[in-house]
C-alpha cells in the first residue's frame, strides 16, 4: 500500500491533460488483426462512449488500455507520460489510478464483500496476513458513503451472488472510486439489468464524472451511453471510424448512422 | 434479499460436521463402549491420523481453488522412497528428511507448471504424473522395501513422531502420546491462518470462485495456482515422513490407500468441489469421521469389508447436506420436488 500512496502524492503535484493516451496502438492474435492503428486520447474529466458491433474490437481495446492483454505494437501515455509496455499489468494500471468494471466479472460471487473489495491490493502485515478488521471498517464506510446502501439487509459479510445486478455495478463502480481512479473504464455495466437498475448504474456514471474523473463508457444501449458520454469514439474492424458529440446527433440519427456504416463496410 | 443475520450455520465454521462428529462418536460409544470409552483408541488415532490430515489440509487448498490433485499417493511413494534410501543406506539423517520435503515440493511444483503454464486440466495432468512418479519410484526403489530398523534411536524418529511422555516399563495412555499430534495442530493452525486471514488463502478461494475475476482484479493465477501445486507437494512429502516412521518401513504403494479417503475429508468437511469455498477445521472433523468410521465399524464387530459402504453413506449423505444448506434454490426445488410446497407451487394430494 505504501508504494501506490506515493504514487498517489506525486500524481497530484504534475497537472496533466489526457488521462489516457494511446498513439498506433495494433493488437494481433495470432495472424488475425484485433487492433488497427488506434489513435485516441481521453481528457481528465470526460465521459467518453466507446461504440460499435461485435467483435469491433471494443473489449480488446480496453483490456489493453488496462494492462489485461500487452498490445503487438504502439504506444500507451497514462497522464501524458509514456507507458513501459513490458511492464504494463493490472496491478500497475491501479497504481497507475486506472481502474475496470467489467460487466460480469469483477466480483467474486461466492466471496464476502468486503474481501471483494479489498481482493488484489489487501490491507496487510509485512507477513502478508489481511488486516481484517480494518478492511471490514473501510468496507463498511465505502458501502455507506460513496454507494449508498442503506439499511437493506446488505453488510460487509454478505456475498456478492446475494445482491441484484444494479448493486453489483454499484460496488464494483464503488470500489473504484475508492481507490480515487483517474479513469474508471466500464464494459457494459448495464448488459442484462432491470430498467430500474439501469438508472442507478447511469446515477453512478454521472457521479464518477462530478468527481472530477474521467471514464471510458463501453455500451451495445446507443441512448445510455448518448445521454451520459461527452464524447462518442466509434470503432468498426479494429479501427477508429468516428468521433462524434452526442450534442450534435440525436439517438435516432446515431443509430441510421451506425446502420449506414454497417452497410458501406459490409 | 437475505436477511441481515446470518444462520448459525454460516456464522460458525464447518459446524454441521461438527454435528455429526459429534452424533457419530456418541454411536460408536453406546455400540463399543469397551473401546471408545477409554483413551488408547483416541492415541492410536493421533499416531495414525496425522498423514491423512497433512494430505487433506493441501487438498482443501487444491479443491478450494477449483482444482483437484491426485498425484500425491505417488508424491508419498517418491518422497518416502527418497527419506528411505537416504536415511537408511546413506545415514544422512536430518539431510534427508530436508531433502524428502524438497523432492515433493518439486514434484508439486512440476504439476503447478502443467496446471498453470501448459494448460492442462489438473485432474488429466496430475493423472499423468502419478503413474509417472509412482512408476519412478518403483523403478529406483526395485519394488524393494525398506526396513528401517533402530530408527527409533535417532533425533528424526523422537523430534518427528517420538513418544515424549514415555517411561519404561509403564504402558498408560499418557506414555503413549505421540508428538506427531503437537505437530499436526501446529499446521492445522498455520493453515487455517494462511487460508483465512493471508492474502494467499484469500486468492486461493477467488481463483476458485472464478479465474477470469481474479486476473482482472490482479492476482497473478498463474502463480498462485504453482504455488499451491508446490504447498500440495511439501504436505505430501510430510504425510510419508509421518508414515513411513511411524511404520518403520517403507513401501512402494503405501500411499495408495489415501487417494479416495483425503478428497473425501475434504468434501465431507465442507469444501466445495467446485472451489471457491474452503474450510480447514471442516476438513481436520472429516478426517476424524473418515478415521473413526474405520476403528469404529471393526470395535463394534462389522467385517472391515463393511467400512467402505459405510463411508460411502456417509459422503454422500454430507455432500447432499451441503448442497442444500448452501444453495436455497435447490433447496427449495428438492421439496418441490418431494411434495412439500408451501405458499406458491401446486400442492400434490397425495393418492
Amino acid at each position: 500500500m505504501a508504494g501506490s500512496s506515493d504514487l498517489a502524492a506525486s500524481r497530484e503535484e504534475t497537472p496533466f491533460e489526457h488521462a489516457i493516451r494511446l498513439e498506433h496502438v495494433e493488437k494481433f492474435f495470432g495472424p488475425i488483426q484485433a487492433l488497427r492503428d488506434i489513435t485516441l486520447s481521453i481528457g481528465k474529466n470526460e465521459i467518453v462512449g466507446l461504440i460499435g458491433d461485435n467483435g469491433a474490437g471494443k473489449s480488446t481495446l480496453i483490456k489493453v488500455m488496462t494492462g489485461v492483454l500487452a498490445p503487438s505494437s504502439g504506444r500507451i501515455f497514462v497522464r501524458d507520460k509514456e507507458i513501459d509496455l513490458a511492464d504494463y499489468s493490472v496491478r500497475m494500471a491501479h497504481d497507475l489510478s486506472i481502474e475496470t468494471v467489467y460487466q460480469d466479472k469483477s466480483l467474486a460471487d461466492q466471496q464476502p464483500l468486503w474481501r471483494n473489495f479489498f481482493v488484489g491490493r489487501q490491507i496487510t502485515n509485512r507477513f502478508g496476513f489481511i488486516d481484517v478488521k480494518r478492511e471490514k471498517e473501510v468496507a463498511a464506510e465505502m458501502l455507506l458513503t460513496s454507494i449508498g446502501f442503506r439499511g437493506v439487509g446488505i453488510t460487509v459479510d454478505s456475498t456478492v451472488s446475494q445482491l441484484s445486478g444494479g448493486e453489483r455495478q454499484g460496488i464494483a463502480i464503488g470500489r473504484a472510486m475508492h481507490y480515487n481512479a483517474d479513469v474508471i473504464v466500464l464494459d457494459e455495466p448495464t448488459v442484462a439489468l432491470a430498467v430500474k437498475e439501469v438508472r442507478k448504474v447511469l446515477d453512478f456514471i454521472r457521479r464518477i464524472k462530478a468527481s472530477g474523473r474521467a471514464c471510458v463508457y463501453i455500451e451495445h444501449n446507443l441512448a445510455h451511453v448518448h445521454e451520459v458520454a461527452d464524447r462518442l469514439i466509434v470503432l468498426d474492424r479494429g479501427t477508429v471510424v468516428a468521433e462524434i458529440e452526442p450534442k450534435d446527433m440525436t439517438v435516432a440519427d446515431l443509430t441510421e448512422y451506425l446502420i449506414q456504416l454497417q452497410q458501406h463496410t459490409a | 434479499m437475505a436477511s441481515s443475520t446470518p444462520s448459525i450455520f454460516r456464522r460458525i465454521e464447518a459446524l454441521p460436521i461438527i454435528i455429526v462428529f459429534i452424533l457419530l462418536l456418541a454411536l460408536f460409544m453406546y455400540l463399543a463402549p469397551e473401546v471408545f470409552l477409554r483413551p488408547f483408541i483416541y492415541t492410536t488415532f493421533i499416531s495414525t491420523l496425522p498423514p491423512l490430515i497433512f494430505l487433506a489440509l493441501g487438498l482443501t487448498f487444491v479443491i478450494g481453488a477449483g482444482e483437484i490433485d491426485l498425484c500425491f499417493p505417488a508424491i508419498i511413494a517418491f518422497s518416502g522412497f527418497t527419506f528411505a534410501i537416504l536415511f537408511k543406506q546413506y545415514d544422512l539423517g536430518w539431510i534427508a528428511v530436508i531433502a524428502t520435503l524438497l523432492a515433493g515440493s518439486v514434484i508439486g511444483f512440476l504439476n503447478g507448471v502443467l496446471v498453470a503454464k501448459v494448460g492442462l486440466p489438473s485432474f488429466i495432468a496430475t493423472l499423468a504424473t502419478q503413474f509417472f512418479w509412482a512408476g519412478m519410484a518403483t523403478v529406483l526403489s526395485g519394488g524393494k522395501s525398506y526396513a528401517l530398523r533402530g530408527v527409533e534411536k535417532s533425533s528424526v524418529y523422537s523430534v518427528l513422531v517420538g513418544t515424549p511422555f514415555a517411561k519404561p516399563g509403564s504402558y498408560d495412555w499418557i506414555s503413549q502420546l505421540s508428538i506427531q499430534g503437537l505437530w499436526t495442530v501446529l499446521a492445522v493452525i498455520f493453515l487455517w491462518f494462511i487460508l483465512n486471514r493471508h492474502r494467499f488463502g484469500e486468492h486461493t478461494l477467488f481463483i476458485g470462485d472464478s479465474n477470469a475475476v481474479s486476473r482482472v482484479v490482479g492476482i497473478d493465477v498463474d502463480w498462485e495456482k504453482i504455488k499451491i501445486f508446490t504447498l500440495m507437494g511439501l504436505l505430501s512429502a510430510l504425510a510419508a515422513l509421518f508414515l513411513t516412521l511411524e511404520n518403520k518401513n517403507f513401501f512402494g504403494n503405501q500411499g495408495e490407500g489415501y487417494l479416495l479417503t483425503a478428497i473425501a475429508s475434504v468434501l465431507i468437511g465442507g469444501t466445495s468441489i467446485f472451489g471457491g469455498r474452503a474450510t480447514i477445521i471442516g476438513t481436520v472433523f472429516g478426517c476424524f469421521i473418515i478415521g473413526m468410521i474405520e476403528a469404529g465399524l471393526v470395535a463394534t464387530g462389522l467385517t472391515g469389508a463393511w467400512v467402505r459402504t459405510i463411508e460411502g453413506i456417509v459422503f454422500l449423505v454430507s455432500i447432499i447436506f451441503y448442497f442444500l444448506i448452501d444453495e436455497p434454490q435447490r433447496r427449495a426445488a428438492f421439496f418441490a420436488r418431494i411434495g412439500m410446497v408451501r405458499g406458491f407451487g401446486r400442492k400434490r394430494t397425495a393418492g
